[in-house]
């Protein structure tokens, strides 16, 4: 029954293991939960789910898979749990209500009648007019129709709340399938790590300094060396608005992921294609204007370049003078891709549009060419191979 | 194993899912990673699972620069260095210059401790990975003086993320998870009360409508929480505001008092006298 459980939220891609499966058995060995599925539904949600984002579907998975079985707790108990017995009490009849029980001979009748019923029935049941369950006319069970049904193994009565908690799905809208996490960007990034000792001397080296005073006669001689920077620059160009607008998500978290991973990044933006000018703000892009020519002259040979855009245009957008959406350009997008890529050894393309349309759309296949096919879907497989791609000058 | 369960405490009020996460990580001797909205008493959960199972508290506050071997121990080879040129006699002996961490010291307490990790996310994103040994089998080698630091008594450990970096599936396998939620109205309330037990109850309902409704603002770069929302009656109460303040009927006086206390960008609050610059005019034209 739990295993079917464990693998019907597998199904539904949440990622739950054997280690996590095992300490919920644990836990129910250790008696850490009461014989409640609200308490073995909290239980089980401490254990097996560690992401709030997939909240909501282990709360419809548990609901389908506990569907009807409400009750099921009580069998484990074998009798009328004494909770449910002392609730009794608590229960406000009106006198109409309690004219009615006493069709079934009163109180008493009603729960031994109930024992009885417990006894004689073996499983879970739905539906019916005897049996103890869900949505029957018994007077048993719950979500009956009896007006003097008696509501089985419910805890939560005592709160008025009447749905049970994974019914309420109150996490929504925390759910989301974005299957490029900021940490898988940033571990496909690390590939690229290069560390090297660059700048002021200011930590100590403890091994030199050993071997040093060791030299020294055991006089202390002191050793520093510069920290470990990671030594990749890179220089990140991104298309925006119009047709990037679907990607926007996905390239915001490549961009703080790329900020959090590079110490030397440096980021510009255009449109559609590369021209004569580029820009660093968007919301400035009508006046503050980088040129083109301007990067080329900033930024060593060894800065990395990685381009984001869907490259998806009209061919005269890249290959014609006067061919941007934008404004006039005296010379043709190519012109200024060929010039960058002269200057700089190491460049790719990330395009956020996915691999199998590539070859449908024309301008996509004349960018590739452009650069020599260092081209690469913006997915995590995509990112790595792009990441060795930039470790070797092209 | 302990037979003590936790049920909130008197300053605490604790949601029966959060109740049950924490019983299940101290009866099974698993870590405990406490997720949720800044300001929903992620840090004050351990200091109150202290108090009321009478343990002691050790905190280990981690930043950017943390390391996990920090956690453990260091060796402070400077002073030894240093020492030896002194000619101080303690320099024989290694074990006088490797520097106890949190970790060790919360493994060798005679009585069970509980541990708070606090904000694992700020760290490194291998971070987390560097310690999953030892917080699984609960010890340590110390190369220096080539010792195993077993733990005593498994502490109860209470680890709390902001969701600043996402956590390896290896580090969270091997934890329970709770993902405080934002309190209700009802158990908003509950909190209110066990914080300002005096406060009248007509403040209180007013003040709960305007912050309720302050949260619901879409577009609010951070919205308040719980601490904002005590800290804006612990305000409202020092000066002792009355109700009707909180909800005036005429819009033209409608922004709350001392609503600084809940916005805390300077975003937000734009956002927010506009949205009532809005509201005024509405009103205005009909």
């Amino acid at each position: 029954m739990l295993t079917e459980l464990f693998y019907k939220l597998r199904k539904v891609q949440i990622p739950v293991s054997i280690t996590e499966y095992l300490t919920l058995l644990g836990a129910l060995e250790a008696r850490v939960a009461g014989f409640s599925l609200t308490d073995f539904y909290y239980l089980s949600r401490a254990s097996l789910v560690k992401d709030e984002r997939f909240f909501d579907r282990f709360d419809q998975v548990f609901g389908e898979h506990f569907r009807g079985q409400e009750t099921l707790f009580d069998h484990v108990l074998g009798e009328i749990p004494l909770e449910w017995l002392r609730k009794q009490k608590e229960l406000n009849l009106t006198e109409e209500e309690k004219a009615q029980i006493e069709a079934l001979g009163g109180w008493d009748k009603l729960m031994e009648t109930l024992r009885q019923r417990l006894e004689e029935q073996k499983k879970a049941h739905h539906g019916g007019n005897k049996w103890i369950g869900t949505g029957g006319t018994s007077p048993f069970g719950h979500s009956g129709y009896n007006p003097e049904g008696v509501r089985i193994g419910s805890e939560e009565g005592k709160q008025g709340r009447a749905a049970k908690v994974w019914e309420r799905r109150e996490y929504k809208n925390l759910d989301d399938k974005v299957e490029l996490g900021t940490r898988n960007i940033k571990l496909a990034l690390r590939q690229l790590r290069r560390f090297a000792r660059e700048g002021a001397a200011d930590e100590l080296d403890l091994d030199d300094t050993i071997r040093s005073t060791a030299r020294n006669a055991g006089l202390l001689d002191i050793k520093m060396v510069p920290e470990r920077h990671n030594a990749i620059k890179v220089v990140l160009f991104l298309d925006v608005g119009g047709s990037m607008d679907p990607y926007v998500r996905l390239c915001e978290e490549l961009f703080s992921a790329a900020r959090a991973e590079f110490k030397h990044l440096e980021h510009y933006y255009f449109h559609n294609f590369l021209y004569e000018t580029v820009w660093r703000d968007n919301s400035m892009r009508a006046n503050v204007r980088v040129p083109t020519q301007k990067v080329m002259h900033t930024y060593g040979a060894d800065h990395k370049l990685v381009f984001v855009g869907d490259a998806t245009m009209s061919p005269y957008e890249i290959m014609a003078v006067g061919g941007s959406v934008e404004h006039w350009n005296e010379e043709a997008g190519a012109t200024w891709m060929a010039r960058l890529l002269a200057i700089f050894p190491y460049a790719v393309w990330l395009n956020p549009q996915a691999e199998e349309y590539w070859s449908h759309i024309p301008s996509i296949g004349m960018v590739k060419e452009l650069m020599s096919d260092r081209m690469f879907p913006l997915t995590i497989d995509g990112l790595e191979r792009a990441m060795k791609k930039l470790k070797k000058a092209h | 194993m302990s037979n003590q369960r936790f049920t909130g405490t008197d300053t605490y009020i604790v949601t029966e899912d959060l109740m049950m996460a924490v019983n299940a990580a101290v009866t099974l001797q698993r870590p405990l990673l406490v997720k949720g909205e800044p300001g929903t008493g992620k840090t004050m959960l351990a200091e109150e699972v202290a108090r009321a199972l009478g343990r002691p508290l050790i905190q280990w506050h981690i930043k950017s620069t943390t390391k996990a071997h920090q956690g453990l121990y260091e060796y402070d080879a400077v002073a030894r260095l240093r020492d030896s040129q002194l000619g101080e006699s303690a320099v024989h002996d290694i074990a006088n210059y490797i520097v106890k961490g949190k970790l060790w010291e919360a493994f060798t307490a005679e009585t069970q401790p509980v541990l708070l990790i606090d904000e694992i996310d700020k760290a490194d994103i291998e971070f987390p990975n560097d310690l999953l040994q030892e917080l699984d089998r609960m010890e340590f080698f110390v190369y220096e003086t080539k010792q195993t630091i077993k733990a005593k008594n498994r502490p109860i450990i209470i680890i709390t993320s902001n969701n600043e970096k996402e956590l390896p599936d290896a580090f969270l396998r091997r934890c329970f998870f709770h993902y405080i939620q934002f309190p209700d109205r009802e158990t908003m309330e509950a909190i209110v009360g066990v914080h300002f037990p005096d406060i009248k109850k007509r403040l209180l309902s007013e003040a709960m409508e305007c912050f309720f409704e302050l949260r619901d603002i879409p577009g609010l770069k951070k919205r308040p929480s719980t601490s904002e929302l005590l800290d804006w009656i612990k305000l409202l109460v020092a000066e002792d505001i009355p109700p009707e303040a909180l909800r005036e009927k005429d819009t033209r006086r409608a922004i709350p008092k001392l609503y600084g206390a809940m916005l805390k960008n300077e975003q937000d609050m734009h956002l927010f006298e506009r949205l009532v610059f809005m509201s005024r005019r509405g009103t205005g034209a009909n």
